[in-house]
């Protein structure tokens, strides 16, 4: 962690935070990422698309203005092996799902009230990550 | 209308929250997950951040009948866990540490993410699409 990371990290927080407060207490609804795409992939979520697709669209926009508000490059760091990448897509795209949640709708909304589903969730995917990050880097060194 | 405009906001703002965090740099999402290699404890303030304006929200949807929209707030939370749960949690952090994003950061890092984030989008979306009949699958062998 290079000197003001975490300074950072917490004020991007704060704002991931009050995005999910903004949806809840305005749209009564839960602010996960993974229900919100997925409804739309999947057509369950198609009553209210204009309230899913507004989302997106901004989660899109605004990031991409601030970008020249950055004096060094904005990048992504992703892998260049596209077959990793695929990999990865279709786990998340899968498992956010079937657990019907991610960082956001299970980590952010669900911890905060006390939820058992979001914290067991928020559990397994930690470990998940961290015995990927084990045997993918470590161990097979792919990553 | 408002329902609409007020949603925008709320991507707009989390979208800036993912870019500002570090969210959507991979090396910072796997530097987190990775407590044997050069650990980043950044996301532990990420996601402490986030919490804390959410236990406030939480605790006011207890004091208004509903939503600023006239929807009623969600419900209370499902106790069961179930087999999907954790399932579905296993293979999520699973992808989210092979290339280290999840769903929000990849629709945010979209107009910089390059081929690399074009293609792990397109995957996502296959994954969830196949979600559905897995889902079947997996109760199948549950009910066994």
């Amino acid at each position: 962690m290079i000197e003001t990371d975490w300074i950072w990290g917490l004020v991007g927080g704060l704002m991931i935070g009050a995005s999910a407060a903004i949806f809840l207490l305005g749209n009564g609804r839960i602010m996960g990422a993974s229900g919100i795409i997925g409804g739309l992939v999947d057509r369950s979520g198609l009553s209210n698309w204009d309230e899913r697709l507004a989302f997106l669209a901004a989660l899109v926009v605004v990031p991409a203005l601030l970008l020249p508000f950055y004096t060094v490059e904005v990048t992504t760091n992703i892998t260049q092996n596209l077959w990793i990448v695929v990999a990865g897509g279709v786990l998340v795209g899968i498992g956010t799902r079937l657990a019907n949640g991610c960082t956001s709708g299970h980590g952010v909304c669900g911890i905060s009230r006390f939820s058992l589903r979001g914290i067991v969730a928020t559990v397994f995917y930690l470990l998940a990550g961290g015995i990927a990050m084990v045997l993918f880097r470590h161990v097979l060194g792919v990553i | 209308m408002k329902r609409v405009i007020l949603a925008a906001a709320s991507g707009g703002l989390f979208g800036a929250g993912l870019l500002v965090s570090g969210m959507t740099d991979t090396t910072k999402v796997q530097g987190w997950l990775d407590i044997f290699g050069a650990w980043d404890p950044t996301l532990a303030f990420v996601l402490g951040g986030a919490i804390l304006p959410m236990l406030l929200a939480w605790n006011m949807t207890t004091r208004r009948a509903q939503s600023l929209v006239g929807v009623p707030f969600p419900s209370k939370p499902d106790p069961r866990l179930g087999h999907n749960l954790i399932v579905g949690s296993v293979l999520f952090g699973a992808g989210w540490g092979l290339v280290g994003l999840c769903p929000g950061p990849a629709i945010a890092s979209l107009s910089w993410g390059g081929t690399g984030g074009i293609v792990f989008i397109l995957a996502m979306i296959g994954g969830m699409l196949v979600a559905t009949p897995i889902r079947v699958r997996i109760d199948k062998l549950a009910a066994l």
